[in-house]
């Protein structure tokens, strides 16, 4: 790694005053920015530890009904505190491994986008607000391509707002060597529509597949998928799997979490 | 160099670290405990895991910095003062779940974090929550089995030496 | 029962201790008063001319002792090849250098061009990136084939081409084999790939050099199988210290399978460096560093054919395999294609007439040498698959068209060159059909049906050839070294032993099972032997662990000893109660004399051994240690019978393992515990080697498999438990134990099983598959199933 300075604040506004400073950039669980810093990918000036800050932690209950989880809260509390909407519970609780769950945080895989990540998918399937340190913003407008977001330098993500749908499933294909989604479908049915979002298998990133989502609108059942595909063209080609074998794979993971939504 | 400070197997321990310090270099280099190992450098071997406010942690994924004021522990202290091998370290040793011992430190720690939220997993269960723990010597038959005892399970069922 | 810490007793193993309270004694763990650590600045690019390497930036950085390049090892020489093949025209192999840092062109990704010494481990990487590098990239040969190719880049200037060697085994037999062909009735051709592997122990590789200044020597603190090897490797070959003035320490190692044999360019520069720095010089590799620097295993490319007559007998074999070695020669990659993998040709069967002719060709990839099983798996792999094949075509079942040609007769000499002293196939396989009950196969399959998923069923046979070697014998085949062991047994005055063994445990647990050994044989309890390993300081010359050869070969070094050691102290003992020597009985650590009540303990015994007083001097000198050095007059030959069943997921091609079932003949067993954890260990390497891991290279050869977000490890989930028996033995008939090795045979036996179940279970749904090259990941398996 570079040599950098690291702050810990312990509130917000002391990091917003901290990520001020020359080339300094937040650090969430760091469960991706310190592997990529050993590898001298990246060269902050200054870390700005989020992780004493208590404000951005924890799940509640907004006004509105929406589930809303703090930036700073880590997988593994997602996973045993969002009762409330089981399908995000479930997709937390099989990020990565329990060591990385403890220690990885919701805005902090946000923003980092990475195209395999499965929070991305459960965002955009829910029509989720992302509120941050400077405003909110709709899901459909944060993500922009793989590792790209619509956040800008020292905007912090301090809670993510999720609609609770009446009907949900996300479902993963996992690549063998990462463990991250070659494929994740998350499936969410709401009273004005079904959202169908896809990780991994884009190379723009996570996506709405609009002919699935306008189909299950109609009949929320894996028969009304029948016929759809997505074609390859677009998708990641790599070692991994095909676009072609990527597509095909977003339309059975697509069905499969119907099916398990019930 | 700022100063940080903590607790580690139960003693207060502090030291001058860089922000780039991982916990994992301060726990080998400054405090001599070497117990904890480095497998990969990607975060998914999981040889470095310890418990940090009773939670399993990738030490090489976490700086010392953020460790300011926690409570750590690492392999070294599984053990009784005089000796006793904790009950999972026994269980490794009675069901021969580690032959080079390197990713050993780390499944010890993952086993018993699991233990403390899940006191009798499934077969299933376990290999699941080591997803971030590799071994490359023993197929992990008998991890998982030594897990299962350790948690006070049968295992004489399971195919034997 | 065996005794208690005896042989036969699954005695828990006494390294666990230090082992599971983090108190082990790792390379890594290593730290020397003033030591400076040092960073190499390796090629990113496959193939390139060097034109310049300009390191004055570099050296007035912070904290910077000295920036050494490939000028800097002009003088000195390039690391070694241990062994020389002769090709098939009687001409040896080309062998080109291997200089310690590359020097005019780098020729794979990883490559060291230069070694930033410097306090600290971050100055040194920051100082790395301050030299300036002119390298003028060249085109890459990656595929072997193409690199075969007239007017193919070469990758050593100085050779006439990528060929390594081209080389036919056995030579004599060609013609009889393409005759035997001409007549056959049937012939099952099969192409395949064995996929290249990284061995990724767990612990990446470490070095530490040191100098005494004082005395002149050098001490290398190493990651090593093999700390002798290394010693006479680097100190006759590369560095020119004599090898009393150089010591290699081999401490705990975290895992090698072989990867953690040879010796490598690291190792020293570290005690090249240390010395002309007179400091410590560390070296720690990252993963990373790992997965471009540690060679790499298999990377065959093969067509077998497999002849048969109208009865379904075999009739004979035809191979013709591409071997990859990478840009150099590693120190023992010329043997895996050829010795470790022609040899092993025959398998289990009676096939009359085997030729096979491998190509070793150079490519700008990372040099490929043994990885558990080293050319074993790779001739049982294509063996039995073709056999698989053979029997689909003939409609025959697999498991009778196996046994139909199963060699039944020992000692059996085969069309191969080596001679199988024991051995009973049918029985193996017997006990394979019961505890893998393959009687239930047909339910299983049945029920996998309704859930929606295909169940496949593989089974396959191995023999191994280990124990590895009879020097004069790999002497002939071109191996520059001596494959025996030692051992020296120091029996202490109070009775207690220590034993120096030339083998190397890095996981096999040799600190308890040897000691079981000695124990039960002197009849003392196991508590009262200590083995002592890793350090040429304290161990007569030896050769280390690997080829499963450690209990059959270093064993027998540690029996001979004990034998002598037990010879002498009756001699003694008969002094101390005044009768014949030759009426002194040994048991439980009692010496008595035949037909009366009179004894003394062993323990009297060793203390008159150190306290002559009454002893006969005259006759025998004090003292009680012995050493012996054991050559083995053959190899042994584990075998065994191999199932797995997996489900294969219809929709997206994900294979799992559901079952697996292993029937091993490893003769005689000292702790069955270990035993059944070393086959553990290599199905798991070898379910790996069949369904995840593959590492990979592009066209300009860039590894893309450079960590393990694409090299697939092996997790918890991806295996079952398996079922292991070893209860069928026919022990080795020329070792004192009667043992054979069991370390590599799970990772040969398995891989065929995995995909001969997976094309079963693809057939079970209609598809006409024949064959689908590992890894078999769910992507590949899908695209099979699309046809």
């Amino acid at each position: 790694m570079y040599a950098f300075e690291i702050d810990r604040p312990a509130t917000l506004a002391d990091a917003i005053t901290a990520l001020g400073a020359e080339e300094a950039q937040a650090l969430g669980g760091g469960q991706t920015l310190i592997p990529a810093l050993k590898q001298r990918l990246a060269a902050p000036a200054r870390l700005v530890a989020l992780s004493g800050v208590a404000e951005i932690k924890g799940i509640r209950t907004g006004a509105d009904g929406a589930l809303c989880i703090g930036g700073g809260t880590t997988h593994a509390e997602v996973a045993a505190g969002a009762g409330a909407y089981p399908a995000l519970a479930a997709l937390a609780a099989r990020i990565g491994d329990p060591a990385v769950r403890n220690r990885g945080t919701i805005g902090g895989s946000l923003a980092n986008n990475d195209p395999s990540a499965c929070y991305p998918a459960a965002v955009l399937a829910s029509g989720a607000t992302v509120v941050t340190t400077n405003r909110e913003i709709a899901a459909d407008d944060f993500f922009e391509g793989m590792f790209t977001t619509t956040l800008e330098d020292g905007e912090i993500i301090t809670e993510v707002r999720f609609p609770v749908p009446e009907k949900a499933n996300y479902q993963k294909f996992e690549q063998p060597a990462s463990r991250f989604a070659l494929v994740g479908v998350f499936v969410a049915k709401y009273a004005d529509g079904v959202r169908v979002a896809v990780t991994g298998a884009s190379e723009d990133g996570v996506f709405r597949w609009s002919e699935a989502e306008a189909a299950l609108s109609k009949d929320f059942a894996p028969g009304a998928l029948e016929g759809l595909s997505l074609s390859g063209e677009g998708m990641i080609s790599d070692l991994h799997g095909s676009g072609d074998y990527r597509a095909h794979l977003v339309a059975v993971m697509t069905r499969r979490a119907v099916a398990a939504a019930g | 160099m700022p100063e940080v400070s903590m607790t580690v197997n139960g003693k207060p321990a502090k030291g001058q670290v860089e922000g780039r310090t991982l916990l994992v270099e301060f726990l080998r280099e400054s405090l001599g405990l070497t117990g904890t190992h480095v497998g990969c450098d990607s975060s998914q071997c999981g040889a470095c895991v310890v418990h940090v406010n009773g939670r399993a942690v990738k030490s090489c994924t976490m700086f010392a910095a953020e460790a300011e004021g926690a409570e750590v522990r690492t392999i070294e202290s599984m053990a009784e003062p005089d000796g006793t091998l904790h009950p999972i370290q026994a269980a490794f040793q009675a069901h021969h779940g580690l032959q080079c011992g390197f990713c050993t430190p780390g499944m010890v720690m993952s086993a018993a974090a699991l233990l403390a939220e899940n006191p009798k997993p499934s077969e299933a269960e376990i290999r699941e929550y080591l997803e971030g723990n590799i071994c490359r010597c023993t197929g992990y038959h008998n991890i998982v089995k030594a897990i299962l005892a350790a948690s006070g399970q049968d295992v004489s069922a399971i195919a034997a030496e | 029962m065996p005794k208690d810490g005896g042989i036969g007793a699954a005695t828990p193993r006494r390294e666990d201790v230090r082992f599971l309270t983090g108190t082990g004694n790792y390379t890594d763990d290593i730290n020397l008063r003033g030591q400076a650590y040092v960073y190499f600045l390796r090629s990113d690019v496959a193939h390139g001319r060097l034109n310049k390497v300009d390191t004055s930036a570099a050296e007035a950085m912070p904290g910077v002792l000295r920036v050494f390049t490939g000028e800097d090892f002009v003088e000195v020489g390039g690391i070694p090849c241990g062994w020389q093949v002769t090709d098939r025209f009687g001409q040896p192999m080309q062998e080109p250098r291997h200089p310690v840092l590359a020097h005019g062109k780098v020729r794979h990704v990883g490559d060291p061009i230069a070694a930033v010494v410097a306090e600290t481990r971050e100055q040194a990487r920051d100082a790395a990136e301050a030299i300036e590098l002119d390298i003028e990239e060249l085109p890459a040969v990656v595929d072997m084939k193409a690199a075969l190719v007239e007017g193919a880049p070469k990758v050593h200037d100085d050779l006439t081409s990528n060929l390594c060697y081209d080389w036919g085994f056995v030579e004599e037999n060609k013609a009889a084999v393409d005759e035997a062909f001409q007549k056959a009735a049937h012939v099952t051709t099969l192409e395949l790939v064995n996929n290249r592997l990284i061995a990724n122990p767990m612990e990446p590789r470490v070095a530490v050099g040191d100098y005494n200044r004082a005395t002149g020597d050098s001490t290398l603190y190493t990651t090593s199988q093999n700390p002798h090897v290394i010693r006479l490797l680097m100190g006759a070959f590369v560095l020119g210290i004599p090898e009393h003035k150089l010591r290699v320490v081999a401490p705990d190692v975290g895992g090698g399978f072989g990867s953690k044999i040879y010796h490598y360019a690291e190792e020293a520069f570290c005690t090249f460096a240390a010395r002309a720095l007179n400091r410590p010089v560390k070296w720690t590799s990252s993963r990373s560093e790992a997965f471009m620097s540690d060679a790499h295993g298999r990377d065959h490319v093969t067509k077998i054919e497999l002849a048969l007559d109208a009865e379904n007998n075999f009739t004979a074999l035809r191979t013709e395999t591409y071997a990859n070695m990478g840009a150099y020669l590693s120190t023992f990659a010329p043997s895996i294609p050829t010795w470790l993998h022609g040899t092993l040709m025959a398998g289990n069967y009676k096939t009359p007439l085997i030729y096979v002719n491998v190509k070793a060709v150079f490519t700008n990839t990372v040099p490929v040498d043994a990885y558990r099983g080293a050319g074993r798996p790779e001739a049982t792999y294509q063996l039995e698959r073709v056999i698989d094949k053979a029997a689909r075509e003939l409609g025959v079942d697999p498991i009778a068209l196996r046994r139909q040609n199963f060699i039944t007769e020992f000692p059996y000499a085969t069309p191969v060159a080596v001679e199988y002293d024991t051995g009973d196939y049918h029985a193996t396989m017997d006990k394979l059909e019961e505890i893998a009950d393959l009687k239930g196969f047909a339910a299983r399959r049945k029920e996998s049906e309704a859930k929606g998923k295909l169940r496949g069923l593989g089974v396959n046979c191995y023999i191994e050839a280990c124990g590895i070697a009879p020097s004069n014998l790999v002497g002939q085949l071109g191996a520059r070294a001596g494959l025996y062991e030692s051992a020296t047994v120091r029996v202490n005055a109070t009775g207690g032993i220590t034993v120096m063994t030339g083998s190397h445990s890095h996981g096999q647990g040799h600190e308890t099972s040897f000691a079981q050994v000695v124990a039960d044989m002197i009849g003392i309890g196991a508590d009262q032997v200590e083995i002592v390993h890793g350090d040429t300081a304290n161990t007569p010359m030896g050769m280390g662990t690997y080829g499963s050869r450690s209990l059959a070969v270093g064993g027998s070094a540690m029996v001979r000893a004990t034998e002598k050691i037990i010879s002498k102290a009756k001699k003694i003992a008969a002094h101390l109660m005044e009768a014949a020597e030759g009426d002194i009985e040994l048991k439980d650590g009692k010496f008595s004399v035949a037909g009366t009540d009179k004894s003394v303990a062993w323990g009297d015994v060793t203390l008159a051994a150190y306290v002559p007083h009454n002893y006969p001097l005259a006759d025998l000198e004090p003292g009680l240690e012995e050493t012996a050095f054991y050559d083995p007059s053959n190899f042994t030959y584990p075998s065994g019978a191999y199932a797995c069943e997996v489900e294969v997921d219809p929709e997206t091609g994900r294979v799992t393992i559901e079952r697996f079932a292993a029937a091993d003949d490893f003769g005689n067993i000292v702790n069955p515990m270990i035993v059944s954890g070393q086959v553990h260990g290599g199905i798991g390497q070898g379910i790996g080697q069949a369904l995840l891991e593959g590492c990979a290279y592009d066209e300009n050869g860039q590894l893309l498999t450079g960590s393990f977000m694409d090299y697939a490890m092996p997790r918890a989930s991806d295996v079952p438990f398996f079922t292991v028996d070893h209860s069928c033995a026919t022990p080795c008939t020329h070792n004192p134990l009667g043992v054979k090795g069991c370390g590599e045979a799970g990772a040969i036996g398995s891989p065929p099983a995995v995909v001969n179940a997976v094309v079963d279970a693809l057939r079970s749904a209609g598809k006409d598959i024949t064959h689908i090259d590992m890894p078999l990941t769910p992507a590949r398996v899908w695209a099979a199933m699309q046809g």
